[in-house]
């Protein structure tokens, strides 16, 4: 990325290497992060919060998300744990699982007012066994209360929940959503079925009962190829390809009428950047004109919808060569739409100070750093 | 033809004749595959991604007594020459042969489409060339049927599907590429699924709408297998023209795949430049459907992103319903600017037109 200018009321890391824990300054602008992933030191971390059946059950088969290796991911990444090689905390704990260093070399440097987490992997979501998919993402969501939110206010959890199960997922809304640790409902993109489906409607219908969001972050395993002509070789296909698939969840939600449903449902993609969305919601309404009898259900063009009901991350940041490229593409989408993340720990972490685009006028950098998210989360 | 016709003279690189019914192909059938055709009840190849009397696949204008479109060369005349004044127009017949699961059985009867558009169309009308229809199930079965029509010069690509078995990018496809490259055709990658998987990530949507929507993500998937495998490493003469595939989701996808490329180039070091630049080099479009706003302007501003006008390709897509009246190209553009669409791009696409058009 080319480098942004630098503001004043910044703290100046231009002397520190990337690599080193930052100079602390005084700092009037905070952050708010839409996508912090903290993780487990190891799985003994979650065995407080599991039955001991469950905990027994997964110290003998593990995880069983929808492919084939039990001890990794079936794209190896490209960094260990896909992290910024500066993120493993001075004790060996692996990235995003010690606190205390996530607020030395992350809440602090970054100026972090808030930062939403997303936790994904061990979660338990999708897993094939929706029993244990249960036990696990209620374990992860009291995990994430006691070692993450509890001390720490900046930090605000993500409710995961059993998506493959709508009536599960619901009654975990329910037991989570009266804390409100919770900022939001989690749910990876890559769900069994397209997102839109009658079978995730609980879901949605729990999450507008709390009025709280609900976030589609990139990743998981359907079952389905990441295209639909069938499984990619390499990592940087699948990593590309997570953006296709957070358009099969926007048009699928779009096309079902889920908004017309839940008139006060809130979507928020993650992770899967966002420069494809103003050609999406072209091409939905494209089509729409030809389609209306099929989709009865739709009263306005789909592209409406989305502009009511979706939010969308910066996060890995559009690099176009030229700067003004990417303006255009965030007037196409809106000002008041876009939610900075970083992605901290991992290896395609964001910088808050030079990820976003040079030429982006103060009050609308202010919106996307902090504001649009504080009045989407309502936080203070 | 007049030159006050919308579009004359250009050449339409996107055109799509209709099999009427099997008996249309029993005629370029050999003996076992006409017994074959007879006693297996074949009732046809219509595909699930063209339903014919689904909305998208005619306009309503065009639209004969049977309520189909483009069975036949007099309505397709009568539009696209008479009426637009087109000077060429390439034919892509979208007959579900290329998804069949038996490869002899999709080698038989692509090999009598293709008899049928030269016998049927292109002997009939000089201002048509056609696409070569190959059974993409096996490749060394495709490169037979191109190597059977490679002489006859007014089949000038290869005609596949968006998704098929696999991606495209794979090697189990490069003798495909090698034939192609060596006798200057490009490969034409079409809007259409073989239903192998389901259209999405996600699974399978619930509309046709959703479902022809969603294409775009396939196109996405196939130019990231196909750049990403080195394919125009391997084969520096290969042309790709994605074809019904939209417009307007290139210049995101290029930045996303090109910033990923940046990070985890290591994972295929032969890819020894930014995708943007590979694609900018061996990637054209065809115009329609345009997913985007019905004004010049928004057209003018991705042929900036792309930072090229070289690579759209004038389309009408006929007969699928993609516009009203006369309008495939807003009006506003300038003259040079159509002229590069309709004429030039697509002469400096396919080589085989610069003798005929």
């Amino acid at each position: 990325m080319t480098l942004d200018v630098l503001e004043t009321d910044r703290p100046d890391i231009s002397e520190s290497p990337s690599t080193a824990p930052r100079a602390k300054g005084k700092v009037r602008a905070g952050i708010i992060d839409c996508d912090v992933h903290p993780t487990v030191r190891t799985p003994e971390d979650l065995k407080p919060f599991l039955s001991r059946s469950w905990w027994e059950h997964y110290q003998a088969y593990g995880l069983r998300p929808k492919h084939g290796m039990a001890q990794a991911d079936p794209y190896p990444k490209a960094q260990p744990r896909a992290a910024r090689r500066d993120a493993w905390a001075p004790n060996g704990d692996q990235p995003g699982s010690n606190l205390a260093y996530m607020r030395e070399h992350y809440l602090d440097p970054y100026a972090v007012e808030y930062g939403i987490l997303s936790p994904l992997n061990p979660t338990g979501q999708g897993d094939q066994n929706i029993d244990f998919s249960i036990a696990m993402t209620r374990a992860t969501n009291d995990w994430q209360q006691a070692v993450f939110t509890k001390d720490e206010p900046r930090f605000k959890a993500s409710i995961v929940i059993p998506y493959e199960d709508g009536e599960a997922s619901a009654r975990e809304i329910d037991r989570c959503a009266v804390d409100s640790d919770f900022a939001q409902i989690l749910i990876l993109t890559r769900t069994n079925e397209p997102i839109g489906k009658r079978r995730y409607w609980p879901i949605f219908e729990a999450a507008c009962r709390h009025d709280l969001p609900v976030a589609l972050h990139v990743f998981g395993y359907s079952g389905h190829p990441v295209s639909g002509t069938g499984w990619p070789s390499y990592y940087i296909e699948e990593m590309t390809g997570h953006s296709a698939a957070c358009q099969a969840a926007v048009a699928s939600l779009a096309l079902e009428g889920v908004f017309e449903l839940f008139p006060t449902l809130k979507i928020i993609i993650i992770e899967g950047g966002f420069g494809w969305l103003p050609a999406l919601k072209w091409r939905l309404d494209k089509h729409w004109r030809h389609a209306r009898a099929e989709v009865p259900q739709l009263k306005r063009p789909p592209s409406s919808y989305i502009e009511e009901h979706v939010w969308i991350t910066t996060q890995p940041m559009e690099e176009p060569a030229d700067p003004a490229h990417l303006l255009q593409t965030m007037e196409w989408i809106g000002w008041d739409r876009l939610l900075f993340a970083t992605d901290y720990p991992h290896w395609d972490f964001d910088d808050p100070m030079h990820a976003l685009p040079r030429g982006l006028a103060p009050e609308r950098r202010r919106k996307i750093e902090a504001e649009n998210a504080r009045r989407l989360f309502r936080l203070s | 033809m007049t030159s006050t016709a919308a579009f004359a003279g250009a050449i339409d690189c996107d055109v799509h004749p209709n099999v009427p019914n099997i008996q249309a192909l029993v005629p370029y059938l050999d003996d076992y595959w006409r017994e074959m055709a007879d006693v297996r009840g074949i009732d046809g190849f219509e595909t699930r991604s063209f339903p014919p009397m689904a909305p998208l696949s005619a306009r309503a204008d065009w639209r004969g007594e049977n309520g189909r479109a483009a069975e036949s060369l007099e309505p397709v005349r009568a539009q696209l020459f008479d009426r637009w004044g087109e000077g060429h127009a390439i034919l892509n017949c979208l007959y579900g042969v290329q998804i069949l699961h038996d490869e002899a059985l999709a080698a038989a009867f692509t090999k009598a489409l293709n008899d049928w558009i030269a016998a049927e169309w292109l002997d009939l009308e000089p201002r048509l060339s056609a696409s070569i229809v190959v059974p993409i199930q096996n490749p060394d079965l495709a490169v037979e049927e191109i190597e059977r029509r490679v002489a006859d010069r007014r089949f000038v690509q290869v005609l596949v599907l968006v998704m098929g078995e696999m991606p495209l990018g794979r090697r189990y496809y490069w003798p495909i590429y090698a034939a192609a490259e060596k006798h200057g055709l490009p490969i034409a990658i079409h809007t259409g699924s073989a239903y192998r998987q389901a259209v999405t990530a996600l699974g399978w949507p619930s509309t046709h709408v959703e479902d022809y929507v969603d294409q775009a993500q396939a196109f996405q998937a196939q130019l990231g297998s196909l750049v990403s495998h080195g394919v125009f490493n391997r084969f520096p003469g290969l042309k790709v023209v994605l074809s019904e595939s939209g417009v307007s989701w290139l210049p995101a996808f290029l930045w996303r795949f090109s910033k990923n490329w940046r990070g985890l180039r290591m994972e295929i070091p032969w890819v020894d430049r930014p995708p943007i630049e590979i694609v900018r080099d061996h990637v054209r479009l065809t115009l329609q459907p345009l997913d985007a706003p019905d004004d010049a302007e928004t057209i003018l501003r991705l042929i900036d992103q792309l930072g090229s006008d070289e690579l759209l390709l004038f389309s009408t897509d006929y007969p699928h319903w993609q516009f009203d009246g006369d309008s495939a190209l807003p009006d506003s553009l300038s003259a040079s600017l159509k002229r590069k669409l309709m004429v030039d791009n697509p002469l400096a696409t396919y080589p085989r037109l610069g003798d005929r058009a």
